[in-house]
């Protein structure tokens, strides 16, 4: 259970390797979480960042790219922890952009990934939160998902759709006593993205860690990481299109 | 159809299916179709956190558990079905020249759910708690039996109005404090206190600090009921009410005609919305406790007033908690034993440094023996705060570590962010407890989300 000051019990991490999803688990358990589950391919190694006293971590086989095993995927968790407090949406492949123009078969494959894989597996976690009455699927989705840009539009389209798929899941589950967090970071510093150019206004996974506790704390369907971002946008989003195409970044 | 329900707090609310059953036969039909995530009775969600949740599973609301109440006077006992609301109930009392052995803070809690989280009143230090007074309960078990058990010993009842009469005291102890999760009560029998008049006769005096108020209301001043309304950030000063039943002879002569009249409760207003974020915050609880103590007589002796507005100051307005703002708020309500002033005094500094309103003090009596029950001898401190202060998790844990170090425990009806390990610590009755619970009721069929969070029923979970 979600208590009122936004600590939970158990975890789900789908992407056990992301370096964000680690965070976000990292900051969970500091506030109480003890039961972890830990869904990737191929398995995870315990990391040596999750340490607490009585704290159970768990690994499980997780395909992104396999939607037929989603469901048990999730049913799986729930065997190995009860109700899911708190489902992690984490994983994603970030490719490089002149490379997916180059091999289109590379694009749409990861785009297979960052956008039907999340389809699968969050609608099979939302029904089991609506079915248990309770518990929050937070969903990273990124400023690039925003307003596509040129530079990196095969992934930022497919953040645009999970974006959006994960605003109407929001909304679908909407009195159902489980909600959606939508997390929007801005570039954030980690293995996956050390090919892009560093962008204005990072943040560390650390910072998107508190913005999603905040975001269980006080009830908040959306949180941008850093903060700025948010207005920032607002206005971004607004650009005419030929000078949207000319910022690099 | 399904609800999203919260406590009086508004925080972490969950979703369930919800039933209204009108009688014992009804409850004990719904339990027998409970599905895997168990049913659990909630009466007017007065409860601030999430003890009357049971997120995916089946609710009952139990408001609608009504029917005559039956005044006997030669034993001066009333019996009336759980979901009458006390207020409603002891306005049926009075005309018998009879009040409530033990008045909650607000009218609007169900009798069965009073009795599920065996609540106190401001005469806790002289009377204990409403379990105390309980004669014999109907208890509807899992099994869809109908028992009608009692406290055993000297109080242990004759054989009740419905004939059977269950000798399970334990099974009484486990449900008296046992936040609905021995079974579903359908009906009580209450000891009552007979009255002349339906007034109270008030002394009201202002303390300037945290000391006058321990000070004051340490005297043994013979009154029936005390309570001490306390400014936190204002240091610990404090209007104190102290008060006793009046006696005709203390009422106006007009209103000697009719001393058992006039006690009950004026109309309510509605808060009407919720107030926009933020509102609840340093300055306005601040400026709304500075008039609160000034408008208080520094020194006021033998005041007149109905016992309905000495008992429930805040009945007056309903749905107040929607004045908490969107992100709701954390009731902090702990116990410490006599002589760990100190303790009471670091807590009291501690939550000076937040926005906090409604704090209350008051002095504790004899406990009863329901193993969950809250109440102990000692001080008692509740003030509410909002959900959504930064650092508000670590402060209460911190709070939480000095209450059980000094022996002391918080109160589950309250309680919405324990942890598990400290509940466990600060409740040395839980294991025998869960052994009562679990012959009653071996399918674990009665579960909350504070159950559940708090791992109550179910093996020890880990910390």
């Amino acid at each position: 259970m979600r208590d009122a000051v936004g600590s939970v019990r158990s975890v789900l991490l789908l992407g056990g390797r992301s370096e964000i999803g680690l965070a976000v688990v990292e900051r969970l358990v500091r506030e109480g979480a003890r039961e972890v589950v830990l869904a990737a391919r191929g398995g995870t190694e315990l990391p040596g960042v999750l340490d607490a006293p009585g704290l159970q971590v768990h690994s499980l086989e997780f395909d992104a790219s396999l939607p037929e095993t989603h469901a048990d995927t999730v049913a799986r968790a729930v065997e190995l922890v009860g109700d899911l407090d708190v489902v992690v949406d984490a994983f994603g492949v970030l490719g490089d952009q002149a490379a997916y123009e180059a091999d289109p078969v590379a694009a749409a494959r990861d785009s297979a990934v960052n956008y039907t894989g999340h389809v699968s597996v969050d609608l099979a976690a939302a029904a089991r939160l609506r079915e248990q009455g309770h518990g929050t699927l937070v969903v990273l989705s990124s400023i690039a998902g925003v307003r596509t840009r040129r530079f990196n539009f095969v992934y930022g389209s497919a953040k645009a759709g999970l974006d959006g798929f994960a605003q109407g899941l929001g909304d679908a589950l909407h009195g159902s006593g489980a909600r959606v967090l939508v997390v929007r970071p801005g570039y954030v510093p980690t293995q996956m993205s050390r090919h892009v150019d560093p962008a204005p206004f990072p943040a560390t996974p650390a910072q998107v860690a508190a913005a999603v506790a905040r975001g269980l704390r006080t009830g908040a369907h959306t949180v941008w990481a850093p903060p700025v971002l948010r207005p920032l946008f607002t206005v971004l989003r607004t650009l005419p299109r030929p000078l949207w195409r000319r910022l690099s970044r | 159809m399904t609800v999203l329900l919260s406590g009086w707090g508004r925080t972490a609310p969950s979703a369930a299916r919800v039933v209204r059953p009108r009688d014992a036969a009804q409850v004990a039909q719904v339990l027998a179709g409970a599905g895997p995530r168990g049913a659990l009775p909630r009466g007017l969600g007065r409860s601030y956190g999430d003890a009357a949740q049971d997120a995916g599973g089946t609710v009952l609301d139990c408001t609608g558990l009504t029917g005559p109440v039956r005044f006997d006077a030669a034993r001066g006992e009333v019996t009336a079905a759980a979901g009458v609301p006390l207020g409603r109930l002891a306005d049926a009392l009075l005309p018998h020249g009879h009040v409530l052995p033990v008045v909650p803070g607000t009218g609007y809690v169900t009798l069965g759910g009073a009795i599920a989280a065996d609540v106190h009143g401001k005469n806790h230090h002289a009377d204990s708690s409403l379990g105390a007074h309980v004669r014999s309960l109907a208890l509807v078990t899992p099994d869809g039996a109908v028992r009608l058990v009692g406290p055993g010993g000297a109080g242990r009842p004759e054989d009740g109005p419905d004939g059977v009469t269950d000798d399970d005291p334990e099974l009484f102890w486990a449900t008296v404090g046992g936040m609905g999760l021995t079974g579903v009560v359908t009906g009580a029998t209450l000891a009552t206190l007979p009255v002349e008049t339906a007034f109270a006769r008030v002394d009201t005096d202002r303390t300037a600090d945290l000391d006058a108020t321990l000070d004051l209301l340490s005297r043994e001043s013979g009154h029936r009921y005390s309570v001490a309304w306390i400014d936190l950030p204002g240091g610990g000063r404090s209007v104190v009410s102290r008060a006793d039943h009046a006696h005709v002879g203390d009422l106006s002569l007009a209103a000697r005609r009719a001393p058992l009249r006039g006690g009950a409760a004026g109309p309510a207003a509605t808060v009407p919305f919720t107030a926009p974020a933020g509102l609840f915050n340093r300055w306005t609880v601040g400026a709304f406790n500075r008039a609160y103590y000034h408008r208080a007589p520094r020194r006021r002796r033998g005041q007149i007033q109905p016992l309905a507005a000495f008992f429930h100051p805040l009945d007056g307005l309903r749905a107040w908690n929607r004045a908490y703002g969107p992100a709701g708020a954390v009731q902090y309500q702990c116990v410490v034993p006599p002589g760990e002033e100190d303790t009471l005094r670091a807590v009291a500094a501690e939550l000076a440094r937040v926005p906090t309103f409604l704090g209350v003090l008051k002095r504790m009596g004899e406990s009863t023996p329901g193993p969950l029950s809250f109440p102990r001898p000692g001080w008692t401190l509740a003030v509410d705060v909002p959900a959504d202060l930064p650092g508000l998790r670590e402060l209460l844990d911190r709070l939480d570590r000095r209450v059980l170090e000094a022996g002391g425990r918080l109160y589950l009806a309250k309680d919405a962010r324990a942890r598990p390990g400290t509940i466990r610590a600060m409740y040395p009755g839980l294991p025998d407890w869960r052994r009562t619970c679990a012959r009653a009721d071996p399918d674990g069929v009665m579960v909350s989300d504070l159950a559940r969070r708090l791992g109550l029923r179910a093996r020890p979970e880990k910390e």
